[in-house]
Order: C-alpha cells, then sequence, then structure tokens
C-alpha cells in the first residue's frame, strides 16, 4: 500500500485522499455539502457510472504539475484525481447551469406521477430535481410512453419512470446469473426490458428495486399500500443462509408492510438482501429488532419521527477555517474618518465626483 | 491548375484492380514488402509520425501520434482495428475506396498491424455494404493464397490474421469505443473514458482504431518516406484527402484532393465538382459531413478575414465556430438556393434521435427534444421561443455527453440558427407559407 496520499480541493475545501479516488469519492469523503448528486453511479455495482451526467464538474485544475483545466465538464464519478486537482463544483456557474439543464433532460420524458408513485418520497429524482432543477418546465411534446410490465411475480416495472441509469442491468449482470435483463432499442426509445418479457428467476433479483433511483421498478407486495414516510423504519436482522439478513423493516402500525435492504448516507445498499428476506419474512417475530432506523435529516422519511442534532459540527468547522481566512480587514470602514480621507483610494474618489459635476452642470 | 497528385486513388481507374494479380502489376504491394523486409515496426511508426498524416474519420488526431501511445505491455495481445462503419451522413470516400480497391486497404492494414505488433486485426465494416464486405473477403483469400496474410508473410516470419466484421448498422458503432464494444459482441454503447483504447481496447487489451483511409495512406508513406508525404498539402494539414462530394453540384463523387485547395476552385473547377446545377446558385455547404456546422456561401468562400477558404483542417475551422466548420470526414455537401435549411436541419437531427445509443441523458433526450422541436417548426406549428430554446437544448447537450455524438447532433442545430436564423423566424411566422409544398424562404436583398 503507497503511502503517498493526493492533495485535493473541491470547492475550496482540501482534502487528502489515497490515488485512484474518484472526484466524487473525494467529495463525499469531505460531506454531503460538496458531494455532486449520482444518479446512476452506484458504489456497490461495477462500471456503474458516467451516463446521467448529474455529476459533472468544473476541474479548474487538471494537477499539480500540468496547471491547465480540463475543457469540458467531466464527469466526477469516473474520474480519478491527481495530486493537486482543483475542483469546481456547486460554487462553478457553469455546472450549476448545466446541471439544471440534466435536470430538465432527466424529467423531459418522466410522468410526474409523484402523487400517485410508490417511490416518492425516497426518490433520487425528486431530490435531485428539488435542489438542483428549476421551477418550469419547457417541454411541450407529447412524452414517450410503455406499457406497464411485470418481471417476476414480485416486481412491476413501470418504462416511462426510467431514467436509463443502468443500475438494474448491471445488478442483473452482477448479482444474478444468466444475462436476460438489459437495455433494448436505442435513443429515446430506448428500454429496460427482460429477453423477451421473461421473469428475472432468481434469489437476489429484489434488489433490483433497492437501486432503482426513480420508482420504476417496485415492489409488487407493497404497491399502493402506504406512503413511504407514514411507514416507520426499523433496523433489524435475522439468520440468512443467503444473505446478511441487515434489513429495514416498515412498520404500518404494527404492521411489517415492507422490507429493504439498509441505505447509507447516499442511498446505496451495501449489502444485497436475498428475495426470501424481502418478500417472505413479514412477520416481526421472523426478526430481531436493533432499534429505529437512523434517517437522513433532510430525507421526508425523517418528518416528524427521529430528529439528530441538525448540525455537522466537523463540516462547518472545516467550512468556517477555510473562509475564514478570506476576508479582507483592510477595506475603509475598519478605519477611522481621518485616516480614509487621507487615503489615495477617497481622493480619486473625490477627484472622479469633481469632474461628474463639472460635466453635468 | 496541374494534375494533383493521386497517393490513395492513382489505380483506381486500372480495369481488374480489386484482383490480386492486376494490382500488384500496378505496383501493389511493393509497400509491404519494403515493410517486412527493409524495416522495422519502430521505422514504419517514425515514417508515419514525420508524415503528419492526421485521422480521416473525422476528429483530425495525428496518426502516428495515436500509435505511439498505444502501450505495449508483455505477454498481451495488441490489436488493430480498421473504423470502415461509415455512416455520416454525406460521407462515402471509405465505401468507394474498399469497393475499388480492396487490396490497397488490406497493405495498408498489413503495414500498420506489422509496425504496431498486432497479429490480428479487424476490418469493422458498416453492416449494410455486404456487397464491400464480400470484394474484401474475396481479396483477403487471394491474399493468402499467394502468402501475404496468414502465417510466415512473405517468408519474415511476421502472422497476421486479418478478420472482416460486418456491423449492425449502427452509426454510434463508427464511435470507436463502441465498435469494440459491437466487435466484442456486446450493445454497441461508447465506453467512459479513460481508459482509452490505446491502453485497454479490444478484450481489454491495447488497440489502435484507425479509419479506411488513413490506414489506406500506409503503403505510400512506407515506399515514399514520410517527409515525401509531407511535402504534399499545405501546413498541418499534410497529404491529400478523399472528399465525398454531394448535393447541387453538377459532379457530385469521390475526389482526391490535395489538402490547401481552394474550396471556391474545388466547387467551381471542372476538374472538380463543375459548379452548381444550371439556373441555381450556391445557398450553403455542410463541408466534412453532416455533423459539422453548416456554412452559408460567403463564410464558405471566404473565412471572416476576407482570406479564401482553402480545403485544409486549419483554415475550415478559420473562424472558430462563430463563422468557421470542420473538415470532419469529407463528406461535402453543397445545397443551392431551394433547399429548405429548417427542413434539412430537421431531416439531420432526426438521423441523430435514431442513432443516438440512448446511454447518457443529454443526448438521448436532447436529440429526440431537438427533432420533436424542429419537425414543429417545419410543419408549421413553431413560435418564437422555439428558436431561442433549440439554442439553448444544442448548448446543453453539446460537450457534456459520453461520446461525440452528442456534439455532432448538436453543431448542425447550433449552427443552421446562427446563420439561418431570419429562416427559422420566418418558418415561425408564416406558418401557412412555409409549410406548402417546395416552400423556401427568399430574403428579399437575394432577389435583385
Amino acid at each position: 500500500m503507497e503511502e503517498n496520499k493526493f492533495k485535493v480541493t473541491i470547492d475550496g475545501i482540501e482534502t487528502e485522499v489515497a490515488p485512484g479516488t474518484t472526484i466524487l469519492q473525494a467529495a463525499r469523503q469531505i460531506g454531503p455539502e460538496v458531494a455532486p448528486p449520482a444518479m446512476c453511479y452506484y458504489k456497490p455495482l461495477e462500471k456503474s457510472g458516467g451516463k446521467c451526467r448529474a455529476c459533472l464538474v468544473k476541474v479548474a485544475q487538471g494537477s499539480a504539475k500540468d496547471t491547465r483545466a480540463m475543457p469540458k465538464l467531466m464527469a466526477s464519478c469516473i474520474t480519478q484525481v491527481q495530486d493537486g486537482m482543483v475542483v469546481e463544483n456547486y460554487t462553478n456557474e457553469e455546472v450549476v447551469e448545466t446541471r439544471k439543464g440534466i435536470v430538465e433532460f432527466l424529467l423531459l420524458n418522466h410522468p410526474l406521477d409523484c402523487p400517485v408513485c410508490d417511490q416518492a418520497g425516497e426518490c433520487s429524482l425528486q431530490d435531485f430535481a428539488f435542489k438542483h432543477g428549476t421551477e418550469a418546465q419547457r417541454f411541450e411534446e407529447e412524452r414517450r410512453t410503455y406499457e406497464r410490465e411485470d418481471i417476476g411475480d414480485k416486481i412491476q416495472l413501470h418504462m416511462n419512470r426510467c431514467i436509463l441509469c443502468y443500475r438494474c442491468v448491471h445488478t442483473a449482470d452482477q448479482i444474478t446469473d444468466g444475462r436476460c435483463h438489459g437495455v433494448m432499442y436505442r435513443g429515446d426509445h430506448a428500454e429496460i426490458s427482460t429477453y423477451i418479457s421473461k421473469a428475472v428467476d432468481n434469489d437476489f433479483s429484489g434488489n433490483m428495486i433497492d437501486v432503482c433511483p426513480v420508482g420504476a421498478l417496485t415492489d409488487k407486495t407493497f404497491r399502493f399500500k402506504n406512503r413511504v414516510w407514514f411507514s416507520k423504519p426499523v433496523d433489524a436482522h435475522r439468520d440468512c443462509d443467503k444473505c446478511s439478513g441487515k434489513v429495514h423493516l416498515w412498520y404500518k402500525g404494527d404492521e411489517v408492510i415492507r422490507v429493504t435492504g439498509r441505505k447509507n448516507q447516499w442511498g446505496e445498499v451495501d449489502e444485497f438482501i436475498c428475495n426470501t428476506c424481502r418478500f417472505d419474512k413479514k412477520e416481526t417475530a421472523d426478526w430481531v429488532i436493533e432499534g429505529p432506523a437512523k434517517m437522513q435529516r433532510h430525507s421526508v422519511l425523517s418528518a416528524n419521527k427521529y430528529r439528530k442534532d441538525a448540525i455537522k459540527p466537523e463540516y462547518a468547522l472545516k467550512h468556517a477555517a477555510q473562509n475564514y481566512k478570506q476576508i479582507d480587514d483592510s477595506r475603509p470602514y475598519n478605519k477611522s474618518l481621518e485616516e480614509v480621507k487621507e487615503s489615495e483610494d477617497y481622493k480619486a474618489l473625490m477627484d472622479k465626483n469633481k469632474e461628474f459635476k463639472l460635466l453635468n452642470k | 491548375m496541374a494534375e494533383s497528385i493521386k497517393i490513395l486513388t492513382g489505380n483506381f481507374d486500372v480495369p481488374g484492380i480489386e484482383q490480386l494479380d492486376v494490382y500488384r502489376k500496378n505496383g501493389g504491394y511493393a509497400g509491404l514488402e519494403k515493410a517486412l523486409k527493409q524495416m522495422s515496426p519502430d521505422e514504419i511508426v517514425e515514417e508515419v509520425k514525420k508524415s503528419g498524416v492526421r485521422g480521416r474519420g473525422g476528429a483530425g488526431f495525428p496518426m502516428g501520434m495515436k500509435w505511439g501511445f498505444l502501450a505495449k505491455p508483455e505477454g498481451v495481445p495488441r490489436y488493430l482495428v480498421c473504423n470502415g462503419d461509415e455512416s455520416e451522413p454525406g460521407t462515402f470516400k471509405d465505401h468507394y475506396l474498399m469497393m475499388k480497391s480492396p487490396h490497397l486497404l488490406i497493405e495498408g492494414m498489413i503495414i500498420s498491424s506489422f509496425a504496431l505488433g498486432a497479429n490480428t486485426s479487424f476490418i469493422y465494416v458498416r453492416g449494410e455494404l455486404m456487397y464491400v464486405i464480400n470484394i474484401l473477403e474475396k481479396a483477403i483469400a487471394e491474399a493468402k493464397a499467394a502468402g501475404l496474410l496468414g502465417k510466415n508473410i512473405l517468408g519474415t516470419g511476421y502472422d497476421l490474421e486479418l478478420v472482416v466484421q460486418p456491423g449492425g448498422g449502427a452509426y454510434i458503432c463508427g464511435e470507436e469505443t463502441a465498435l469494440l464494444e459491437s466487435l466484442e459482441g456486446k450493445r454497441g454503447n461508447p465506453r467512459n473514458k479513460p481508459p482509452f483504447p490505446a491502453v485497454k481496447g479490444l478484450y481489454q487489451c491495447p488497440t489502435v482504431v484507425n479509419n479506411v483511409e488513413s490506414i489506406s495512406t500506409t503503403p505510400w508513406i512506407v515506399l515514399n518516406g514520410g517527409e515525401e508525404y509531407a511535402k504534399v498539402g499545405i501546413g498541418r494539414s499534410t497529404g491529400t484527402k478523399l472528399i465525398s462530394a454531394s448535393g447541387h453540384v453538377k459532379n457530385p463523387g469521390v475526389y482526391e484532393i490535395e489538402l490547401g485547395l481552394p474550396v471556391e476552385e474545388f466547387i467551381y473547377s471542372d476538374q472538380y465538382l463543375g459548379g452548381i446545377r444550371d439556373g441555381h446558385g450556391l445557398k450553403a455547404v455542410v463541408a466534412g459531413g453532416s455533423s459539422v456546422p453548416i456554412l452559408p456561401k460567403d463564410l464558405i468562400l471566404k473565412t471572416a478575414a476576407g482570406e479564401p477558404r482553402l480545403m485544409s483542417y486549419e483554415s475550415l475551422s478559420d473562424g472558430g465556430f462563430a463563422s468557421g466548420t470542420m473538415l470532419g470526414s469529407g463528406g461535402f455537401i453543397a445545397m443551392d438556393e431551394t433547399t429548405c435549411i429548417v427542413r434539412n436541419t430537421w431531416n439531420f437531427s432526426r438521423f441523430y434521435r435514431h442513432e443516438s445509443c440512448g446511454q447518457c441523458s443529454p443526448c438521448r433526450e436532447g436529440t429526440g427534444w431537438m427533432e420533436k422541436v424542429l419537425y414543429r417548426i417545419e410543419h408549421g406549428k413553431g413560435n418564437e421561443r422555439d428558436i431561442d430554446l433549440l439554442v439553448d437544448v444544442a448548448k446543453k447537450i453539446e460537450g457534456n455527453t459520453i461520446c461525440p455524438l452528442g456534439d455532432a447532433a448538436a453543431w448542425p442545430v447550433a449552427s443552421a440558427i446562427r446563420h439561418f436564423r431570419d429562416e427559422f423566424e420566418w418558418h415561425v411566422k408564416n406558418p401557412e407559407a412555409a409549410t406548402k409544398k417546395g416552400a423556401v424562404y427568399q430574403p428579399e436583398l437575394s432577389l435583385a
């Protein structure tokens, strides 16, 4: 293991990361405040990323050796950091503007049926659009539509909502066997499908629901049962011979209405669970309850439920330390009136004022 | 003007040049013999670097430099892939070259593979050109029988297998990484870069992907030397280029021109296009295949600075995208005043919508959006907002995609609006007149 670490600056905050880290991961190490959004990148899945272009950032300085800026915006989820790299994310106008465009593109053919969508409340696209998008949409054309399709008896594919992030394709490819789930057609007619309308019949197929950032793949045992923010998540585990057995149980009253994998801070499931845990074990007696699940403060899921303290001290301190230095104390209002009147700036200003008055006489 | 030098097409008019014996009688495979018997691979690469020949597929990246980037780890095979997936609207030069003189390409492939140390090389040809593939395969069989391919070529101990792979008929597979995916038998989606093909290409091995025309220059370079090649052409645009000319000209077809030829001469001289068809005048030119920006007559003949525009990489892109374009792949489309630019732009963007692979969101959604808006404008249902909307959408696609298809889709739209905005406005303001069959906007000034 190499000891040397790369120094990266993201939005003015410096950090040190191991060589080979991507910009996105480096930003995530600093904190959620500078982390670019990711709609297609999913850390546990190999080869994911680079497709949605939501995480584009400006590389203002390639490295300490080559101080040129990269000409194009770079997809931060697949671009590796170099020593001395300077990245602009939320501080760059171009990035912010482009991201607005990406939101618009992703919502172009999205039905916006959040009121009837089971994913609402834990939808990455909702969060992304809310944080980075514009209020109005300029798309006046007809949207493309598809019929709903069943992938097996437990999963439903609602292709209208799909943003073609390829996460489920990677999931099907990497954690289930038999390649039958993929993308058909191309361009804006591209659709996720199974070959040919076959069920993905595998013990781990249910993970496609967890990885889906939108409501395109939904759990048929949970559909239309409850809004997610009315249900109460708890951490639980059980002895399972196929998977880790670590899950979130979602309660409505005393009833378990849904079982999902445990998502981390970035909405990614680190330990995939099997279909038996997900679909068949819906009694409290099947599980060992660990306690209330930790939800993100900003998420609607945490509304009226558990609340950790609202400030993240490490980030706040870091941010303050970075920005405090930049305050310029030499400005005139810190001086006495006499000092100001003596200063060159003041005289120049007065001269200009005189000229102006003469001109306007 | 004196007869210009013909590096590629010199023998094209010889009857039966697609046959091995005729090709050899006309000096064919002399370059190969010289390369294999008298030169080392590094010397060939050096000659190609000296020649300054630039990639003829569209991007114009120096070929010698590309070869120099090829990683050479021990024990890992290297591949050369020839990109014959020519699908750009307006470009048909590779098609012509492979059909006319397959042995020229095969000779180039053997020399290039030898220079790069590849023992298996691929020619990926567009699937629609099945008869060209048949010609190539026949020629390869001939070459194999004559000991020019296979084991121990010309007794030098060098082995090479040449495989012709028909594409599935997708424009996107002309993008090098999508081509490699397709060659591996997968869906033709462009890969994220880095890693570049020179490091991890076909089957995760170092790979060079070159255009048909670029590879076909190598026999001449080997025979005559890179410096000799660099003397042809102008400045950093060395050598000759095949231009496939189409549109409203008297003599459409494929021409081999020395780079640096004035555009005006190319269009109006009898040796080349012979001018615009009788009774009509030039309106606009797409100089390098449908994806490069379209230019109106006054800007294609003269640069914004008033200098005559030449057929070269530098001169055509003079003025950036504000007043310039690109040489691209050499698909020269001339349009006379009967061409409706809005309809033409819609047609192009329909192509890009159809051919987008659908992998990254700006291109997938953006190409469809632009096509729909252009359809509305062309069919009299547009409004004035739409024109600025198109400019903005094009801007948001450009540069933000995985592969250059997004740029290729955005540039024609953005440039058409930049140079022919009045025509778009006329369509929007006069929907009835504009949707009449054959109706074309005629500015009052040009009537005089």
